[in-house]
Order: structure tokens, then C-alpha cells, then sequence
């Protein structure tokens, strides 16, 4: 109780910035690490900055402090842009993060929750997620402590699984307003486009039908992340799923839109239409550093 | 057998371990506000029923979602409940095994998987619904405890120790009634296995409601001749290995006894024992690497070679080795 962190929180220009440092450490652990997924962690780093630095409650400095927000990382393989993101909070210091996937590292290549304070859960076989919210909303429920959000963040295509809408269906039963799921509808999965590999659409009707409150955003807007939970924390009665569209890659010309970057690091070998392996890494950093000069010049208009 | 409080057999009860389970969660739920169950659309028969009676705030029906199941159940003990989560055996953990790894055993959460109509006593139910993999499935998972108690008031004992127990754990049930052969004086610890009756010739190892039918082989067998040492093995892992060594030192033979698969249950766990610390001749009675099939349980259990006068067959087939 009493924490209060209002005067911790980024301008929304910071906030940009800070998602923009967050992807260059993507991937420089990335090509580091030599393994790991690209498209998801790059496409969520707005999602992920807006959630770390200024939607929820909590400490890097008291990680199991007991009025804290809950984020769970569903989709496990996109690990890297929440550990990024971490660092940058303060939960540990940056240069761990080119432990990532490494013998003996805090930053198991996919997350593992008692390696690492301040993770939540553990993940990677995907659509775990929106049922243990649920079952951490339940129990606050049962202990009267329902003054404290549970964000989800799940993958599109991680919603092929059957256990995503048995908890779907479960969540709206017990109406669990303070579970808020957030969709990285980036629009691909390994084998393709979602659309193509298992059809989601209409994903909106879907989750309406299954009885939650959806809300739609551009998930690489951080204002519009940031509006989007904050609108969610308003609905009661129903759990809420925030759909945000994303640009998977976002950021690294040569990634975006490219399904053959979702489960690939930089430097691992030559692909049509990218810089040769070696000169991978070296191009998306100085894309992601120009940018950070172009956002400011946006913001002064 | 005095002193472990055995009932005689002409005073055996007769009753499933899953009404024990059923009392042993309201009293559980009792001791300790903690305790929570979670039902999938199966509440009357695993015996969760009495536990949402008592307990409507906690008890949770999640239809039947298998998979959500142990998995919103992970999401409770993250936040201090101890959930016992219940199903048919054959559909959890048959069905969530991923889930129960991922969620619960990685994280060593104690959630605890209650099994029900585990093995051949779901007779007409047929080959679906007769789970026989369950024991090997759980014991393969690092950080799970898994206990198949012997009778419906052991069954009792071993839900208020699991509740009180921090790991995952996982509870097998059968469901027709099975002769009650302990009393509530018996004693029971998780991890504990229990000599019933001391002999020289044979050491026969039982878990679940095996255990009565070895009690009465043993009785027979002495008239044979055959002087056997019964051990009740109510929990799988972690096995009792102190007990089991201290007996075959003496005997020199070993039989074990499950009504369920052999590869990877008892006579699974007992072999790998046995092999790297006193490899003597072993014979695992059990299902061999076979599905189920419709029938009464008596029916089944002659046909699968676990009726008393199979066991008796065998400790004379091991004698003679």
C-alpha cells in the first residue's frame, strides 16, 4: 500500500523512445543469443513499454510486493521483449540480457517464472495463459482482493489452441472483470499468415460471442495501449480483450509483415529480401536509430 | 499385523477409496481455508459434491475443460490455494498431461490431480474410460507426488496428507466399492510404505485396492508353504526405497502387483529400483502393455491375471526359479 508511482511516468515521446531502445536490445540479444523468435517480440515492444512504464502497478525493487498489477506473457516465445522491457524497468541490469538462452542464465529461452523475479509465470506450450489469469482472478475474488489487474498477453495464432476458449468461456462464467487480454494480432505464425494456416477472423464476433468486452486498437500506438487498458479497467461485469493490431517486425524494414521472421534471430542465416547474415544485425540497429531521430521530429509538429 | 491396526478379514468393509477422498476434502477444507476444489461436470462421481456442498465459495465448476481445468488451478496455488482439481483419471490427467508439466510441475505448485475411475474397476465402461497409463504418466514428472491408496479409509487419510503437502500431487481413485482391510488407526505418510504381513520366502509389493488381494494370496500361500511378505506401496513416488531394499535383502524374490500398466507403474518404478541396487528376479503382475475392455471387474481382473489364485501361481512360478 501507498506506493505511488504517478511521478515515475514517461512522456508519451519518452515512452516511444523507450520502445525504441527496447527493440534495439531485441535485437542485439537476439543475434547474441543466435536462437529465438524476431517478429512477435519486435511488434510488441509498444504493447510491453506501455504496460512496464506506465499502465501497471508495480516495483522492480519489491518484485512479489502484494498490491502489484500481474502481467502473464502467454505466448512464451516473445520473451525477449518482455525481459528488454524489464531491464529497462530496473528488475535487473541490462548487460543480462545478452545472457538470453544461455547456459545457466536468469533468461531461459523461453520464460521459466522461479528463475527470474518479477515473471509471473511460466510459458512457452501456448495457450496456458488467460486460464491461470483467471485463476489468479478467482482466488483474489476468494480473498477479496479484487482491486488488481491480471493482463494476458497472448498470440494470434497461439489462439488455435483448444485451452484458449475453454478459458475464454470460463472467464466470462465467472465474470473476471480484472482479467485483461491483450491479442498480439500480428498476423502471422511459423508455418504462414494466420488467415491462411487456421482462419481467426471474424476474431472480434468470436470473443464477443464468447462473451467478453472487446476493444480494437493499434497496438504500436503506445497512447492507444495505454488508452485501451485504461478504458478496460472501466468495464465491469465482463472480461475484457483488447485486440492490438501490430506490425510484426515493427521497425526492421526488411522483417516487417515477413512471416519467416517469426521464429528466426538475426544473424542466423541469409533470406531473400534481407541484408546477408552477417550485416543483418548491423542494418536493423541503425534502422531502429534513425527512426528514433524521426519520431522526434514528428513529435515537435 | 497387530500393530499396524489391521482390520481381520472377516471384518473388511467394503467401499470405493473414492468416498474416502470425498470425506477426506471436507474435512481438509475444514482444517484449512486454503483448500479449494475444482470440479469438471463430474461432481457426484469423483466425490467432490460433499466438498461444494459445505463449501459453495470454494468450489469452482469448470464444465467439462479438461485442460482448463489444472491450468486455472495453477493460476489459484500462484495465489495461495491449495486446489484439488478432479476428474475421470483417463481425461485428467489423460488429457492435460502438457498443462500439469508446464503449469504445475515447473512450477512445483501444489495442485493436486485426483483421478477418478482410474483402472479396471470401471468395469462396463470399457477401454476408454479404463485408465491404466496414469500411474507412469504422473511418475514420470519431476517434483509430483503420486499416491494410489489401498482403501476407502485410506483414500481418506491420504487427501488430508496431500492437503497438507506443498507439491504437486497426484491421487488415484477406482470406482466400485473394494474391500476396506485398514482402520483409521493404520497408519499412513505419503512416501511411506507399509510391511502388512512379515514373511522370509517372497516379498509381494501391492499398491491400491491390489493390496487386499495380496493379503488374502499371502494367508493361502502359507498353507502352500510359502512364507510371502506382503508391502502396501500406497505412494508410487517417492517410492519407499529403505523398505522395499530392507525386505528383498532377506527375500531375494520380488512380485508386484497394480491394476494398471506395469511398464512405468509400480512394477515399473520397483525394477529400476531393484536393478541398480539389488537385482534380483522380479515378476510384475499388472496390465502388460494391453488396453482394457467392457466387463465386470471381477470379470477383468481374471482375464488380466490379478485374481488371488493368479497371485498365488505366480509366487509358486518365482519359488521355483
Amino acid at each position: 500500500m501507498g506506493k505511488n508511482f504517478t511521478s515515475k511516468k514517461l512522456s508519451l515521446e519518452k515512452l516511444e523512445l523507450k520502445a525504441n531502445d527496447i527493440r534495439q536490445d531485441i535485437i542485439k540479444m537476439l543475434e547474441e543469443a543466435g536462437s529465438g523468435h524476431s517478429a512477435g517480440p519486435l511488434g510488441m515492444a509498444d504493447i510491453l513499454t506501455a504496460l512496464y512504464f506506465d499502465v501497471m502497478k508495480h516495483d522492480p525493487k519489491d518484485p512479489d510486493w502484494d498490491e502489484r498489477d500481474i502481467l502473464l506473457l502467454s505466448n512464451g516465445h516473445c520473451v525477449p521483449v518482455q525481459y528488454a522491457a524489464m531491464a529497462h524497468a530496473g528488475y535487473f541490469d541490462r548487460k543480462e540480457l545478452m545472457t538470453l538462452r544461455k547456459y545457466k542464465s536468469r533468461l531461459q529461452g523461453h520464460p521459466e517464472r522461479d528463475m527470474l523475479p518479477g515473471l509471473e509465470n511460466t510459458s512457452g506450450p501456448l495457450g496456458c495463459g488467460l486460464s491461470q489469469a483467471a485463476g489468479i482472478a478467482l482466488a483474489m475474488k476468494m480473498n477479496k482482493d479484487s482491486h488488481r489487474w491480471i493482463y494476458v498477453m497472448t498470440g494470434d495464432g497461439e489462439l488455435n489452441e483448444g485451452n484458449i476458449w475453454e478459458a475464454a468461456m470460463f472467464t466470462a462464467k465467472y465474470k473476471l472483470h480484472n482479467v485483461i487480454a491483450i491479442v498480439d494480432r500480428n498476423n502471422i505464425q511459423i508455418d504462414g499468415t494466420t488467415e491462411h494456416v487456421m482462419p481467426l477472423e471474424d476474431l472480434r464476433g468470436k470473443w464477443e460471442s464468447f462473451g467478453w468486452h472487446v476493444i480494437e486498437i493499434d497496438g504500436n500506438d503506445v497512447e492507444a495501449v495505454i488508452d485501451a487498458c485504461a478504458m478496460a479497467r472501466a468495464i465491469v461485469e465482463k472480461p475484457i480483450v483488447i485486440i492490438a493490431h501490430t506490425i510484426p517486425g515493427k521497425d526492421v524494414d526488411y522483417m516487417e509483415y515477413d512471416y519467416h521472421w517469426h521464429g528466426m534471430p538475426v544473424g542466423l542465416k541469409d533470406v531473400a529480401g534481407a541484408p546477408p547474415k552477417d550485416e543483418q544485425a548491423r542494418v536493423a540497429l541503425k534502422e531502429l536509430r534513425t527512426l528514433r531521430g524521426k519520431i522526434k521530429n514528428e513529435s515537435q509538429h | 499385523m497387530k500393530s499396524l491396526y489391521l482390520a481381520d478379514i472377516k471384518d473388511w468393509g467394503s467401499e470405493p477409496t473414492r468416498k474416502g477422498f470425498g470425506t477426506g476434502l471436507v474435512k481438509a477444507g475444514q482444517i484449512d481455508d486454503n483448500v479449494v476444489a475444482l470440479c469438471a461436470d463430474l461432481t457426484d462421481s469423483t466425490q467432490i459434491e460433499p466438498f461444494a456442498k459445505e463449501f459453495p465459495d470454494r468450489y469452482i465448476e469448470v464444465g467439462i475443460a479438461e485442460q482448463n481445468l489444472v491450468t486455472v488451478a495453477s493460476g489459484m496455488a500462484k495465489m495461495g490455494k491449495i486446489p484439488f482439481t478432479a476428474s475421470y483419471a483417463a481425461f485428467s490427467p489423460g488429457r492435460n498431461w502438457e498443462q500439469i508439466r508446464t503449469t504445475i510441475c515447473l512450477n512445483d505448485q501444489p495442485v493436486k490431480i485426483v483421478g477418478a475411475h482410474a483402472g479396471l474397476y470401471t468395469g462396463p465402461d470399457g477401454a476408454t474410460h479404463q485408465m491404466l497409463e496414469d500411474i507412469a504418466l504422473m511418475r514420470v514428472l519431476p517434483n509430483m507426488v503420486v499416491v494410489v491408496p489401498g482403501d476407502s479409509i485410506e483414500a481418506e487419510k491420504a487427501t488430508l496428507a496431500l492437503a497438507k503437502d506443498m507439491r504437486p500431487g497426484y491421487l488415484r481413485l477406482a470406482r466400485d466399492a473394494t474391500p476396506v482391510f485398514t482402520t483409521s488407526k493404520t497408519p499412513f505418510e505419503i512416501g511411506k510404505a507399509y510391511v502388512l504381513a512379515p514373511g522370509q520366502d517372497v516379498t509381494i509389493i501391492s499398491t491400491g485396492v491390489m493390496t487386499p488381494l495380496a493379503l488374502q494370496a499371502a494367508d493361502k500361500l502359507f498353507h502352500d508353504g510359502i512364507d510371502v511378505e506382503v508391502i502396501h506401496c500406497p505412494t508410487i513416488k517417492p517410492l519407499d526405497n529403505a523398505t522395499i531394499l530392507a525386505s528383498v535383502k532377506k527375500t531375494k524374490r520380488v512380485i508386484t502387483i497394480e491394476e494398471a500398466q506395469i511398464n512405468g507403474g509400480l512394477g515399473g518404478a520397483v525394477a529400476e529400483l531393484l536393478s541398480e541396487h539389488l537385482p534380483v528376479p522380479v515378476l510384475r503382475m499388472g496390465i502388460s502393455d494391453k488396453f482394457g475392455q467392457s466387463g465386470t471387474p471381477d470379470e477383468l481382473l481374471s482375464h488380466y491375471g490379478l485374481t488371488v489364485k493368479h497371485i498365488m501361481l505366480k509366487a509358486h512360478e518365482i519359488m521355483d526359479r
